[in-house]
């Protein structure tokens, strides 16, 4: 981290009452932060606007919102802590980073659930109201751990809770409404602490609050803007200079957002209805909720009873004629798996997204991990063929979307796209795509009129590129006909049961998925195209996996890295790629379900490096591996 | 519906190519001929007509029928069939069910599809038996049945369908008999008529597994005795010349009188049967009356209007559209906050 030391110049930019800084600024390259307190302290929101923010000042950024599955947990307790981490930077950085050079804590208890990601000497800036005896037992401290801390990092002790009263004084606000204030002031504060503006803050709490309410949060943002001016506890403040990015018009997205934008714009780009059949379940709903916000685009959502309606009506709509597209998370998607073998049977268009989070069962809900990639290949029963995409960054997650439904809709077949938690909820600044260069495409529903004037339409003919079936929807005369999930006689579609048939649907269904292989790009290696060491990996994983292997590069080491987007069928060149390393290592939140497809499939010694915590990879766990991997192997 | 005029169409237009395979004797065939029947007297264009089913004897009935068909999974035809009405209301959508699949693995569906009222028909036929796999017993099947499945009886309670239906908040809610030919293609054609989910309990006979079960009600000879006839407006009278009976209420409980020929049923206080009554109190005590001691009510038993869902979709779009402009793409990937890089 390079810095450099200004003396106190005129105003600061974004400081509209034209006061004098009276302080230096630092100049730094790279900063990360964490607020905490309880799930009731607005945490992520304070973190949401200190990013908004920070990408109108030009950085680049990641975010990490980690918080408890329970709305309201027991209030000063562990379990309650949520969390909001961002990663700033003036130039290109691909993860939420590992540590965090500031901490604010609201209360012992979130102090100490994130003590241990500071790293040493980093800034921890506490609420000391909130640092009473009975709070330091609630969150399980037998002694105050203050003294002790003041060893290890740069302390800062703020009255947090007196000083938001205090600046609130004269408002019509009860105490309790007054506190819930409180994290306005540690938001200004930090915002004065790392130079950024507040206007962006301030424009937001205009449009959502009004009267006391909005004066309170502008007062107290204000106030805590003002404190760091003046209080001696900060000598310094910092700033981080823009980040040299690529030319365009930004703004910061999170995987879900780009999720429900996608599907938003996969009706446009195909100019086709669209159709969410959903249920509500962690972390995926709200991509229900966002889209569920935009009926002007002529989507209708559906709230199913559950989980297995929510993918059945998706299929019904799919076959009345629209891009149906269902949402949800692990749990969800395996009730799922039955409607999408017969979608798989009777071959029509549909996208599940899955947000992966931590399992089994009802797991971690608002943790990540990558644990269905097996289970979305090969969960149902028998032979089930579908195409699998994974989203590798929270803006990728809109344009996977789009290619989805261009498979789903060329190829005639569901498709799954993968997500997780850590991508959904994690924010990147975005360049926004220019919608006229967003590809296009044209479904041709089949109609009486391709055909002969005698001849039967055959549902099961398929198209000899594709080897798509037609799309016949009703309400189209001369067309009538029937599918379902009995197997079908090639080309008829009547129902059959002969050995010889059943064998050629089943290759006929392989081959079709096979075939998509065609539209997917090559796998591209960053870094050397061959050498000792490839690590690979998919999905979520991508940014810390680059910069790890960035890290190592940069070191000496005979490091490349690729990512696999197209997950089945994978890109044609891939074997040609993994044999072009001595060694291949795949890290994964899993234990290895991608190590064990490369594997099986192409007979390479790939390593799995395993980590299943809920919590997505540090940079330095990859880089490690990377180096003794590499010690080993010597 | 669609307002063009469809070709005069025949029972024959409706009649799939492929083989019917229920077993001999079965009820299903009785149904499906039926329903062929009405079919082009609906004025529908057939293209316009989707059956959807979910798995079970009664569920192939899609392949038999010259329509649009789709044969799903156990126990989910409603919700394929919600999908398929929300994305084109102009369909007319006939779920085909069995005691099975529609109240066993579907009673979930059944239930949210009912209280959406969309505008469909359900069609569930009743033969309290689990045909397809062979001869256990089902949920609608009598406490103490011996089946595969329950060589001692079965020490399930049954559920009523038209209970059921009711407590669903169906807003139509009729029962015919597989055999009866005409009462069943007036409760068809009532059916397609209501605006909203119609719900259909079909008394079916299933002659491997449960052979009789609905004899009674089924034979010509005993169904008069046995069955209500329900007509809005009209006496809740049944039995035939010389052995006629009413029904009345007495403090909330329904109790069967004799009338003689000459008896005007009005004036011995005989219930008159509206269908359209909001609360399903009245057609609750109906679905309650169970043989020997009253007779079984067949035809509409409720009909009462509600918004459907589909089109309470289509409304919001369109108010969104009215408030916001249709979507744009542009303008939302540049809401909010965002910043130039030059």
């Amino acid at each position: 981290m390079s810095s450099k030391t200004s003396e106190p110049q005129g105003p600061t930019s974004g400081d509209s009452d034209g006061k004098t800084d009276l302080k230096p600024t630092t100049e730094i390259d790279d900063v990360a932060i964490r607020f905490a307190g309880d799930s009731g302290d607005g945490m992520q929101l304070t973190g949401t606007k200190f990013t908004d923010e920070t990408a109108m000042a030009g950085n680049d950024l990641s975010t990490f919102p980690d918080f408890p599955a329970e709305i309201r947990a027991p209030a000063g307790t562990m379990a309650g802590v949520s969390g909001f981490q961002i990663h700033f930077s003036s130039h290109d950085i691909h993860t939420p980073a590992d540590r965090v050079d500031l901490l604010i804590a609201f209360n012992p208890a979130a102090l100490r659930a994130n003590l241990e990601d500071v790293r040493s000497q980093g800034m921890v800036v506490i609420n000391s109201d909130a640092f009473t005896q009975k709070a330091l037992t609630r969150a399980g401290y037998e002694e105050d751990p203050r003294e002790e801390l003041k060893t290890r990092y740069a302390l800062v002790e703020i009255p947090l809770t007196r000083l938001n009263r205090e600046a609130l004084q004269g408002l019509s606000l009860s105490q309790r409404e007054a506190d819930r204030c409180k994290n306005f002031f540690a938001l200004g504060l930090l915002c004065w602490l790392y130079c950024r503006p507040t206007e962006a803050t301030e424009r937001w709490l205009a449009g959502k609050f009004k009267g006391d309410v909005l004066q309170a949060n502008l007062t107290t943002l204000r106030a805590g803007f003002a404190f760091g001016e003046t209080t001696e506890l900060f000598p310094v403040h910092y700033t981080i200079p823009s980040a040299k990015i690529e030319a365009g018009t930004y703004r910061n997205i999170t995987g879900n957002s780009a999720l429900a934008w996608g599907i938003l714009a996969a009706g446009k780009q195909l100019s086709m209805p669209v159709f969410l059949g959903a249920y509500p379940i962690t972390p995926a709903s709200d991509v229900l909720h966002e889209v569920s916000r935009h009926h002007e685009f002529g989507i209708k959502t559906f709230q199913a009873e559950d989980e297995m309606a929510a993918v059945s009506s998706t299929i019904g709509a799919a076959f009345a004629g629209q891009l149906g597209v269902t949402i949800s998370s692990g749990p969800g998607f395996i009730l799922k798996q039955e409607a999408l073998g017969l979608a798989v049977m009777v071959e029509l268009p549909l996208v599940a997204i899955n947000v992966q989070r931590a399992g089994p069962a009802t797991g971690s809900p608002t943790k990540t991990e990558q644990g269905d990639l097996l289970a979305v290949l090969f969960g149902r029963h028998s032979q089930s063929p579908v195409p699998v995409l994974a989203a590798s960054t929270p803006g990728d997650c809109f344009h996977i979307v789009l290619e989805a439904f261009h498979i789903a809709t060329k190829y005639m077949t569901p498709v799954v796209v993968l997500s997780d938690g850590y991508l959904a909820n994690s924010a990147e600044p975005w360049k926004i795509p220019d919608v006229d260069s967003l590809p296009r495409s044209t479904v041709n529903f089949a109609g009486r009129e391709t055909m002969g004037a005698d001849t039967e339409f055959e549902p099961y003919r398929r198209d000899p590129a594709t080897l798509a079936r037609p799309w016949a929807i009703p309400g189209t005369p001369g067309l009538e006909h029937r599918i379902g999930g009995l197997t079908k006689e090639d080309i008829s579609g009547n129902v059959v049961y002969t050995a010889e048939n059943h064998q050629r649907m089943v290759d006929l269904r392989a081959a079709k998925v096979a075939r998509i292989a065609e539209d997917i790009p090559p796998l591209e290696v960053e870094g050397p195209d061959s050498g000792e060491l490839l690590v690979i990996g998919w999905g979520g994983t991508r940014g810390a996996i680059t910069a790890a292997v960035e890290s190592a590069r940069e070191d000496g080491l005979s490091v490349s890295q690729a990512y696999i987007r197209h997950l089945n069928p994978f890109p044609s060149n891939l074997k040609e790629v993994l044999t072009s390393f001595k060694h291949v290592l795949c890290p994964e939140l899993n234990e290895g379900q991608l190590a064990m497809l490369l594997r099986s499939r192409f007979l390479v010694d790939v390593q799995s490096f395993s980590k299943v915590a809920g919590q997505p990879f540090k940079v330095q766990e990859i880089r490690e591996r990377i180096d003794s991997f590499l010690t080993e192997k010597s | 519906m669609a307002a063009e005029v469809a070709p005069k169409l025949t029972r024959k237009d409706f009649v799939a190519d492929q083989e019917v395979r229920w077993c001999p004797g079965c009820g299903d065939y009785s149904i499906l001929a039926n329903v062929q029947r009405v079919m082009p007297e609906l004025g529908v264009p057939r293209e316009n007509i989707v059956f959807i089913s979910g798995i079970g004897c009664s569920s192939r009935f899609p392949y038999y029928m010259d329509t649009y068909g789709f044969h799903t999974i156990h126990g989910r035809a409603p919700a394929f069939a919600t999908g398929a009405k929300a994305a084109n209301p102009n369909l007319s959508v006939w779920v085909v069910t069995g005691d099975g699949d529609g109240l066993s693995i579907g009673g979930n569906h059944l239930l949210h599809t009912i209280r959406r009222n969309l505008d469909i028909q359900i069609l569930l036929f009743n033969n309290q038996v689990y045909g397809l796999t062979k001869g256990q017993y089902s949920p609608t099947s009598a406490l103490g049945m011996r089946s595969k499945s329950s060589p001692q009886g079965s020490i399930d309670h049954p559920v009523d369908p038209i209970s059921y239906a009711l407590g669903c908040g169906a807003t139509f809610v009729a029962r015919t008999i597989d055999v009866d030919a005409k009462h069943m293609q007036q409760v068809l054609k009532r059916a397609h008529d209501h605006k909203g989910t119609s719900f259909i309990e079909i008394l079916q006979n299933c002659p491997v597994f449960n052979d009789g079960i609905w004899e009674d009600v089924e034979d010509r000879k005993t169904r008069a005795k046995n069955t209500l006839v329900l007509e809005h407006g009209e006496p809740l009278v049944f039995g035939s010349e010389g052995e006629r009976k009413g029904i009345l209420m007495q403090d909330g409980r329904p109790q069967v009188i004799d009338l003689a020929d000459d008896d005007d049923p009005k004036e011995r206080g005989v219930v008159i049967h509206d269908e359209k009554l909001e609360t399903p109190s009245y057609a609750s005590a109906l679905a309650t009356l169970t043989r020997p001691d009253f007779p079984l009510p067949v035809g509409v038993i409720r009909e009462v209007e509600k918004t459907c869902y589909e089109e309470l979709l289509e409304d919001q779009i369109k108010e969104a559209v009215d408030q916001k402009g249709a979507g744009d793409l542009h303008a939302l990937l540049h809401s909010g906050d965002t910043w130039t890089v030059s």
